[in-house]
């Protein structure tokens, strides 16, 4: 193979590697405060990148069309939406089932996972057809050899690493970020020191699902088009990204996305069938991986409590 | 006198289900959507009415003390149901999907209700029934029987597969494995060529020993829809899956999983093979669903992979979750809500995934446990809690 498609592939499965990540980061930071596994986190994506779609075209009707602001409005709203709508799931359908069995938490968000989908696909105009999404970012592109080294693929990733770097001193160096770390480690204690509980956790949820709104525009950039069942697609395999990264670890889902995003480009490289299928070997690479180190490649110390 | 008085008495089974089999046959005749939304409304107004009244504890000790008697009135109301509609083509299906869905949600009540192994990737179990079916009757003379047998087979094979990261996963994870098998399973009969792709394939229908099932019967001057045929052999299923589960759910099968359900490390340290019953539940679930599914493809005519997706997997697990999971009288009921109602009213088929998802939350929120929970487990005979 040439160096030029090498470096395409390559930019390709970093942007993907990227989008896997900030999925991923979110079902940790979930698990993290309230171990709880939010399968409605797909479907969040969906609906912020629905809602950035759908500002677009409020901007464009009221006559705005810088393509920066348009973008800037864009992601704001999509995010802040998506926020307070992760708050909401988490007030009201997450915390007042944390006594009930696992099984209930499961499938409450695996079922307003399916309604939003449903309700994206039902009541936004023509929402069952895949919609095109604006290109706003400048299309400029330098040509390196063979390469063609686009300028959107480049603002999206540092915009993406700005994001996971912002995130990272957020939960490292402030006190929300050390408030945030203690209830994950140990809810009572935390409680104990005088951290609000419940504000945490849905600021948590807020800070999550605001990712997942940003993947979602950045999905829509990359790929000019968006569809409902696209949150349920990168659900999945955000989740088992998290998940072979080690739940509970922002840098292990990071690394889990890249990887996943890695692998996925190499099958697609390497097998000559797997243009085509392509999302089949996506499901089977989560399902072969799970069956392989099943709580992640960094080994998790289970012991069971009785 | 007082033995008399502690033992239940029959009627109030017998009641509920002549009154069952009445309103079914009411719904089904209705036409017009203003007449059906407001039996809808007698049916649900009955029901509350009569659990406010505390009928329903009479009933369910009712159906505890003579289920076997009960049961055979539960077929013959069915029987009556179908006599009543046999020249109606579109009842007949319609009653014989609600069987053979049920057949379905057995199969998954296994595995969820008892034994606690999730199975999102109902509907692709199901799916590859029916693609059995409609494979090797187009290719190859198999008899139809056996085509059953072998849809089963096939689909507890494929369950198989899933059986390494199943068990060695538990609870949010094991849930992944199976929703990552029901998107695969879809996508990959959509770009496979072979199984028609997208537009998907057409079906022959069931015959036995020559009877050919998809022509109307003729006896004595009375016609009956082809339908009828099938609804007879789903019928049969159903009686056996249902015999099957109860007496499994009863035996020391049925207790080892609820042991293991409960709580898997007391199970262990009890000496039960959790490994062992967890694949022992998972295939048996897995060719209860494949079983329907293949006869479910012969009676449809017709299979798409539109008809397998994941959404329709959570409509099962919706089922499960209204009927009230471990009970299978009460998947029965639910089932029929879940597969009429949408039908009978055109105007939500579009929202019904959205309805039952809205359904299902509001379940979890204020009724956890499911229209017809599952009562007790009665541990001797004539023992009551």
């Amino acid at each position: 193979m040439d160096l030029g498609l090498f470096a395409q592939y390559v930019m390709n499965g970093l942007m993907l590697g990227m989008m896997y990540a900030l999925v991923a980061v979110g079902f940790t930071l979930f698990f993290g405060v309230l171990d709880v596994i939010k399968f409605s986190h797909g479907d969040v994506l969906t609906v912020g990148a629905f809602t950035a779609l759908a500002s677009y075209a409020g901007l464009s009707a009221l006559g705005i069309h810088s393509p920066w602001l348009e973008l800037i409005i864009m992601l704001v709203l999509a995010t802040l939406a998506m926020a307070l709508l992760g708050m909401l799931i988490a007030r009201y359908l997450v915390m007042p089932l944390r006594s009930a069995p696992p099984l209930n938490t499961l499938l409450i968000t695996l079922m307003l996972g399916t309604a939003l989908r449903e309700s994206v696909r039902l009541f936004y105009p023509q929402g069952a057809n895949p919609k095109p999404f604006p290109a706003l970012l400048p299309r400029a592109s330098i040509d390196l050899g063979e390469f063609n080294l686009r300028l959107d693929n480049v603002l999206m990733l540092a915009a993406g690493v700005a994001v996971i770097a912002g995130l990272q001193y957020l939960l490292n160096r402030t006190k929300l970020g050390l408030a945030i770390r203690a209830v994950a480690q140990d809810e009572e204690t935390a409680r104990t020191m005088g951290i609000n509980f419940t504000a945490i956790v849905l600021i948590t949820f807020a800070i999550g699902s605001g990712l997942a709104a940003f993947a979602g525009v950045m999905n829509g950039l990359y790929y000019n088009e968006i569809n409902f069942g696209l949150g349920l697609y990168l659900g999945v395999i955000g989740f088992s990204a998290a998940i072979i990264g080690g739940l509970g670890s922002i840098y292990g889902a990071i690394l889990g996305g890249f990887l996943f995003a890695g692998l996925q480009t190499v099958g697609t490289v390497l097998l000559p069938f797997a243009s085509a299928y392509k999302d089949v070997f996506a499901f089977a690479v989560v399902i072969a991986l799970m069956a392989w180190r099943p709580t992640g490649l960094i080994r998790e110390k289970i012991s069971e409590r009785v | 006198m007082a033995a008399a008085r502690e033992r239940a008495s029959l009627w109030p089974g017998f009641t509920a289900l002549v009154a069952a089999a009445v309103y079914m046959i009411v719904l089904l005749g209705v036409e017009r959507p203003p007449l059906v939304i407001l039996l809808l409304g007698v049916g649900i107004a009955a029901v509350v009415a009569g659990a406010w009244a505390g009928l329903f504890a009479d009933v369910s000790r009712s159906f505890a003390e003579h289920e076997d008697a009960l049961g055979l009135f539960a077929i013959a109301a069915l029987l009556a149901v179908a006599a009543f509609f046999h020249d109606d083509h579109f009842v007949l299906l319609l009653v014989t999907t609600v069987l053979l869905y049920s057949v379905a949600t057995l199969g998954l009540n296994i595995q969820f209700g008892y034994a606690g192994v999730l199975n999102f990737a109902g509907a692709s179990f199901f799916g590859v029934g029916a693609y059995t079916s409609a494979v090797l009757n187009a290719y190859t003379p198999v008899p139809h029987l056996l085509v059953l047998l072998i849809g089963g087979l096939l689909a507890a094979l494929v369950g198989s597969l899933l059986l390494l990261p199943v068990l060695r996963t538990r609870g949010h994870y094991a849930a992944v494995v199976t929703i990552a098998f029901a998107l695969l399973f879809k996508t990959f009969i959509e770009v496979n060529d072979v199984l028609g792709g997208p537009q998907g394939m057409q079906v022959k229908g069931m015959s036995i020993l020559g009877w050919s099932f998809n022509d109307n019967i003729e006896i004595g001057g009375v016609s009956l829809s082809f339908y009828m045929n099938y609804f007879v052999v789903s019928l049969l299923l159903l009686i056996g899956a249902f015999v099957v589960v109860r007496r499994l759910e009863r035996s020391w099968i049925g207790l080892n999983l609820d042991a293991l359900r409960l709580d898997e490390t007391a199970a262990s340290c009890f000496g039960l093979d959790i490994t062992r019953w967890k694949i022992t539940a998972f295939l048996i679930g897995n060719f209860l669903i494949g079983l329907a599914g293949a006869l479910y493809g012969m009676v449809g005519g017709f299979v798409a992979p539109n008809n397998y997706t994941f959404a329709d997997s959570l409509i099962l697990v919706s089922i499960l979750l209204l009927g009230g999971i471990g009970n299978p009288w009460g998947l029965i009921v639910a089932t029929f809500i879940v597969v009429v109602v949408p039908e009978k009213l055109q105007a939500i088929q579009e929202y019904r995934f959205l309805l039952y998802a809205l359904m299902v939350i509001a379940m979890l929120l204020f009724r956890p446990e499911g229209l017809l929970p599952r009562p007790v487990r009665r541990y001797f005979p004539g023992w009551r809690p």
